[in-house]
């Protein structure tokens, strides 16, 4: 965390809407600082929500919601959030924006809600939001929190899809209930029927959360086999 | 640093306003709540009679799900001595507030389906799992004998172990044409039996690492479905 503690913005620097620094905060988060496999946060729901891919974007676009926000609205109160309890404000106001995602998901997409549950109100405890809040919101102007928060949202989000679709495909030979590969004629490709494809098994594994740590650790592995930058990080 | 005044008068502007927006959201969103939250529990009744549906629940939008129920769907509720009561719809019933009232002033839902295959009984069942509570809908054919399917839900059953029995389709399934009453007629109910069923018509297999969920189970069926007896013998008559 105490490189990005030095992304603080100068006080004469100009501000712009869509500058290199505004496009940097976004595309930044999506791999050379990515909060799952970089920063190592946020990987206990990555674990929980991953089995298929409809719950992984809806938690994906609920917690971009959640970090894109609560830093809007800490950078527009940080000049007047007392130190000692800056926390506890931050919390509040965390604990607001998911109370809100909570509800509409449960007035939309009952199903949905009902299968993450929990893993909603857990995204209080998510440490990239919090994480974004005390490196980032709390030093820096609106607009540029608001799009440092979508930028880490996405970057979670989007690991989180890449391995909810490797264990939606190999685990139950489907990709967003569509099914792809499987022994029945439900799916597209009948397993049984083609000799080229009869040795195929879907992957048990899968299904289970454990496989979404090998994954993440696979990412990881890749990511810094193929980024010189990341080397020598942590 | 800020003054003890300031942080006081800070946190009680904040909470105010945050709880006051957060009520309005909660009440301006109740309908919607309460709506989906019909359609899920109707989807979860309609869940042990799959087999008789014109198509499977999942491909079936919410639409369909409500305009089968409202025209295939009889709701009756029963009292304790097994008495049809006026006024009350079956859907309306709760088991959870139920189960807290004492046992002669409890109510029952009773939801009859009116298939191709004449009526079948939907009875609702409640009973202890191992960490929380787990219920199920037993629909029992028209010959009030014979069960035709279940639908197993719980509160928080162990993943691969007593969650199995909604999350592995072959539980609910072992339920299947299971008879609840013996040969002379009398009420045996069906049972969840560790190590291998051998009444091929009163018993199922439990499952293995989930003996508590498996007994909660066995349990269920033998006390939940013991009070809608009565009111089944009566529509023999």
């Amino acid at each position: 965390m105490a490189e990005t503690m030095t992304k603080e913005v100068k006080e004469k620097e100009e501000l712009e809407w869509f500058g290199p620094k505004e496009r940097k905060l976004i595309t930044d988060p999506l791999n050379d600082d990515n909060p799952v496999t970089v920063q190592i946060l946020g990987v206990c729901s990555a674990l929980a929500v991953t089995t298929m891919v409809k719950p992984a974007l809806i938690m994906a676009v609920s917690v971009t919601l959640v970090t894109g926000f609560s830093n809007l609205v800490i950078s527009l109160m940080r000049n007047g959030i007392p130190k000692q309890i800056r926390m506890i404000v931050q919390l509040v106001v965390i604990a607001f924006l998911v109370t809100v995602v909570e509800q509409v998901l449960k007035a939309y997409s009952y199903p949905v809600w009902k299968q993450l549950s929990v893993f909603i109100g857990l995204i209080i405890t998510n440490c990239i939001v919090m994480g974004r809040l005390e490196a980032y919101a709390m030093a820096n102007p609106p607009w540029r929190s608001f799009l440092d928060g979508i930028g880490n949202g996405a970057g979670y989000g989007f690991i989180l899809i890449v391995i909810s679709v490797i264990r939606e495909f190999f685990g139950r030979g489907a990709i967003l209930g569509f099914k792809i590969l499987g022994a029945t004629d439900e799916f597209l490709l009948n397993t049984t029927k083609h000799w080229w494809l009869s040795w195929y098994q879907p992957n048990g594994l899968m299904v289970l959360p454990a496989s979404a740590i090998f994954l993440v650790g696979i990412i990881i592995w890749i990511q810094r086999a193929r980024n010189p930058k990341l080397v020598d990080i942590s | 640093m800020y003054s003890n005044r300031y942080i006081t008068i800070y946190t009680l502007i904040m909470t105010l306003v945050v709880s006051v927006v957060l009520a309005f959201t909660v009440t301006g969103l109740k309908p919607f709540h309460d709506e989906a939250e019909a359609i899920f529990k109707k989807r979860d009744i309609l869940g042990a009679i799959e087999g008789q549906l014109p198509k499977k629940l999942a491909d079936m939008s919410d639409e369909e799900v409500l305009s089968l129920f409202d025209s295939k769907v009889e709701q009756v509720v029963i009292d304790a001595k097994g008495e049809p009561l006026d006024g009350t719809k079956a859907e309306s019933v709760d088991m959870a507030a139920e189960e807290k009232k004492p046992e002669a002033e409890r109510q029952y839902p009773l939801f009859i389906f009116n298939g191709e295959q004449g009526k079948i009984y939907l009875t609702s069942v409640r009973g202890n799992g191992l960490w929380d509570k787990i219920w199920a809908y037993v629909a029992i054919k028209d010959d009030l004998n014979t069960i035709v399917g279940t639908s197993f839900g719980h509160v928080g059953e162990t993943p691969g172990l007593g969650a199995e029995i909604k999350d592995n389709p072959n539980f609910p399934k072992q339920f299947e044409g299971k008879q609840i009453l013996n040969d002379q007629g009398d009420y045996v109910s069906v049972k969840v039996v560790k190590g291998g069923a051998k009444d091929p018509l009163h018993e199922v297999d439990g499952i293995s690492g989930a003996t508590i969920t498996s007994t909660g189970v066995s349990e269920m069926m033998v006390r939940g479905l013991e009070v809608y007896l009565p009111y089944l013998q009566a529509q023999k008559k």
